[in-house]
């Protein structure tokens, strides 16, 4: 074990223990509630349609986590989106393709402020995001304080369009010996869209490895020659555009918006993001690794909710229990490196 | 040689300070050139008014291939000129990959302007292999040894095209064998001709692998010698700045002294701390003074702050009053009777913005426990106290101890420990910055304290001021305890001989 641990790097390592655990609970969940339907292909799907506001969020929340820094204003910012998508569409009677870019427009405008706060101003992430979810919340409230729903025909092809998965060994055959494939939304496309672009572009660019550098340590990329300020601020102005997309995304699920909607988002991201290697102290991460957090996450709630009677708060204390694991695991895995170098 | 780097005539001032007073320097092709200088000689000035960091008044610098003056603006305009810094925190991101470390900034891309990772690793692994640092590239810098990883620094700053190359004190946290694998690299560096400055205080290292020592002492040029033509003993008088011949006079009228007798407060055998200081044996008997003597990055403050429990010791044993102690925290050894006012004033010192009588009173507090709180009454009978036995100058007990001159900071530090009354103090550098009058009285007070059956290790970097009140040496170089000195032979030119070593060789 020792061996493993010193070989491979702790974000490897970690998002290891996040598959083997994974798989566990998923295939615990298939023999446990094998017929309550948990075996049903649609069921792992479904966890994907579900969250895809959230993945496109959560893989923002990891590249302003490697960078070093933090958005917490995420949850409020996609009450205040999905508010004003409603109220956009349905009582402005703004088209649906202008109204999302109007909301991307925002996301950016913000992502400016932030990153103008962090880069050049020298102001701690956690004190700009807390400005920012204030300020979300607030004007979410000043929009409309009732709760508002969106249909629009554009927006609903959007939204409720099923596209067949057409690959027969995933089909599940009915009574009457019909092959019923199982289906995705187009939100789905677009997350893993974004965590393609995402990766590429933190992998293969030089400002996504200037994001590495910036969050391993910022002095020695300073001396190095990199550009720590403009790369920072770049980081948060994407980071804005990313989340306002994933808030139209999650729009895209619920139809509807409210002040107290999506209330905790951020630590959700901020949990899917750890609990899939990614490192608080920045440096670490990978947004795959990100996606594979939320499918943990939403496993956890879909086996709570199959299980029926328990109160849908458990899904939060085992979420809970399973952060501070891989926190502590992270930890101890640093330790054993130390040793292991000295 | 030919000459790749010559500084002339180089002047900088800082506020009320002179910094650099037409110093020359020169470096010549395949050599390398220790600067050496205590604490303030301005080596460090001038390795950053090389390198852009910091600007200069008046000189010229010249690089050979570069027409006229050079005058570089910022550490990567000095990195453009051919000079390169590997500085002893190193600079690389601990969580990129050895290969990425070297290439960062500058990858090469692929034909669709990805960055070429197939490349890189090649390439990291040609210029590591021709420099015979043998590493995976692919493995990430903070799963490298301290040692390697100034190897993959100094790497890429050779790999940016440099001709000079500024090392500063890049052995400080290395173990020997490190140290002579980075030898090994330097002197394959200067095989190839590339000029090396080495900022260092270990004087082994600098007679083991350098070729010319330049000597600033107070910003000033002492002068450049080849290694032969100056002995141990000479490069520390030139650094200490007292000729040598001139010091033989002066000699402390002291006593035979008896140590078998006293009573032994403290004793460590082979007590060492991983870094900082290698095993010591001492044994510290009550009433001594001992003075801690050596040259900056000796280890003398190390050694106090390894008994003292600041810095962790990794092996050996303590003693306090004949009980075997494992001291983890400076909690447990305030508990065993101990102090230490640190060097540091301004960070480990002072609490800049509470009161005198609170920086006063902290450390008994501390030692008592939060659930024993010392009432403001007495709070404030024991600032008094103090500030009127040390005549402490203070508007008020209660004025901010920010708004205090150093020295009278100082001497409220030196109450809030003599408050604990410790049978073992430790006075990190009490006097410095302070004034010629309270430097007076502080050392009149470690003489009454010993008078008084207390016990004072006692570090200072100036040796008149410790010949005057010690009653001990206890000599450090390059991290080990190399000797001591009982009183009857304490005087300048021993201690500078002891502290140079292998001098009694020349």
């Amino acid at each position: 074990m020792k061996n493993l641990i010193t070989k491979m790097s702790t974000q490897a390592f970690v998002i290891m223990v996040t598959i083997i655990l994974f798989i566990i609970m998923y295939a615990a969940g298939c023999v446990v509630y094998a017929d309550k339907n948990f075996t049903n292909i649609q069921v792992f799907f479904n966890l994907f349609i579900s969250n895809a506001g959230l993945i496109i969020i959560s893989a923002s929340m990891t590249m302003v986590m490697i960078s070093g820094g933090i958005d917490i204003s995420v949850g409020s910012q996609v009450a205040l989106v999905c508010m004003m998508m409603c109220d956009l569409v349905m009582n402005k009677h703004v088209p649906t393709a202008a109204a999302i870019a109007i909301c991307i427009v925002y996301g950016i405008v913000y992502g400016i402020y932030a990153g103008v706060m962090v880069a050049y101003l020298n102001i701690q992430p956690f004190i700009v995001g807390l400005s920012g979810m204030f300020f979300a919340r607030g004007m979410t409230a000043v929009i409309n304080t009732g709760m508002l729903s969106i249909a629009d025909k554009t927006f609903d092809v959007l939204a409720k369009t099923k596209i067949m998965i057409p690959i027969d060994f995933l089909a599940k055959v009915n009574k009457r010996g019909m092959k019923i494939y199982p289906n995705l939304y187009p939100s789905v496309i677009i997350a893993f869209l974004v965590l393609v672009i995402m990766f590429v572009m933190l992998k293969y660019t030089k400002f996504g490895r200037a994001i590495y550098a910036i969050g391993g340590n910022e002095q020695s990329a300073l001396l190095m020659g990199l550009n720590v300020k403009k790369t920072k601020f770049l980081v948060y102005l994407l980071d804005g555009a990313i989340v306002a997309l994933g808030s139209v995304v999650y729009c895209m699920n619920t139809c509807g918006g409210f002040v107290a909607q999506a209330q905790g988002l951020e630590m959700d991201a901020i949990a899917a993001a750890v609990i899939g290697g990614t490192s608080l102290m920045g440096g670490v991460g990978n947004v795959f690794g990100t996606l594979l957090g939320v499918m943990t996450k939403a496993t956890i709630e879909a086996l709570v909710s199959f299980q029926g009677s328990l109160s849908s708060w458990w899904a939060k204390i085992i979420i809970a229990t399973l952060l501070a694991f891989f926190i502590i695991l992270q930890s101890i895995i640093t330790r054993i490196k130390a040793k292991a170098r000295d | 040689m030919k000459e790749i780097l010559t500084m002339r005539h180089i002047d900088k001032n800082f506020p009320g300070v002179r910094a650099l007073s037409n110093v020359d320097f020169t470096l010549r092709e395949g050599e390398i050139h220790a600067l050496m200088g205590e604490n303030g000689a301005g080596k460090s000035t001038l390795i950053k008014v090389l390198t852009g960091v910091e600007e200069f008044e008046s000189g010229d610098i010249r690089v050979d291939g570069i027409e006229g003056p050079v005058i570089n603006r910022s550490p990567e305009e000095a990195q453009k000129n051919g000079i390169s810094t590997v500085y002893q925190e190193v600079n690389l991101c601990p969580n990129l990959t050895v290969a990425e470390n070297l290439y960062i900034g500058r990858q090469p891309r692929t034909a669709f302007g990805t960055i070429d990772w197939k490349t890189i690793n090649e390439n990291a692994k040609k210029v590591l292999t021709d420099l015979d640092i043998d590493v995976d590239v692919t493995k990430n810098v903070e799963d490298c040894s301290v040692a390697i990883q100034q190897m993959i620094a100094i790497a890429r700053a050779v790999d940016i095209s440099a001709k000079i190359l500024i090392l500063d004190e890049p052995t400080s946290s290395l173990d020997d064998n490190e140290v002579e694998k980075l030898f090994t690299l330097m002197r394959k560096l200067q095989s190839k001709g590339m000029g090396i400055i080495f900022v260092t205080h270990f004087l082994e290292q600098v007679y083991e692998v350098c070729d010319k020592i330049t000597v600033l002492r107070n910003g000033e040029l002492v002068g450049e010698f080849t290694v032969e033509e100056l002995p141990r003993v000479q490069l520390v008088a030139k650094m200490m700045g007292k000729d040598f011949d001139d010091l033989a006079e002066i000699k402390s009228a002291a006593t035979e002294t008896d140590n078998s007798h006293k009573e032994v407060l403290i004793s460590a055998k082979q007590l060492g701390s991983r870094g900082a200081v290698h095993p010591f044996d001492v044994d510290i008997y009550k009433g001594d003074v001992i003075g801690l003597s050596g040259l900056l990055g000796s280890g003398r403050s190390e050694l106090a702050r390894t008994i003292y429990g600041i810095q962790n010791p990794d092996e050996g044993e303590l003693f306090v009053k004949g009980k075997k102690v494992h001291i983890k925290q400076p909690i447990q050894a305030m508990k065993l009777g101990m102090g230490l006012l640190p060097e540091d004033r301004k960070d480990e010192g002072i609490i800049a913005d509470l009161s005198v009588r609170e920086n006063i009173i902290i450390a008994l507090q501390a030692k008592r426990g939060v659930f024993r709180l010392i009432s403001r009454k007495q709070q404030e009978e024991f600032a008094d106290k103090y500030i009127d036995i040390l005549q402490i100058k203070t508007a008020h007990r209660d004025t901010p101890i920010k708004q205090l001159s150093g020295g009278n900071q100082q001497k409220a530090i030196l109450g809030r420990w003599l408050l604990t009354d410790p049978d073992f103090l430790v006075l990190d550098e009490p006097t410095r910055g302070i004034d010629v009058g309270t430097k007076t009285e502080i050392q009149k007070l470690v003489v009454k304290l010993a008078d008084e059956g207390k016990t004072v290790v006692f570090i200072s970097s100036e040796i008149e001021e410790m010949i005057r009140t010690c009653r001990r040496m206890i000599i450090m170089r390059d991290t080990y305890k190399v000797g001591e000195l009982p009183e009857m032979e304490i005087s300048k030119d021993n201690i500078m001989k002891a502290i140079a070593g292998g001098a009694e060789h020349e």
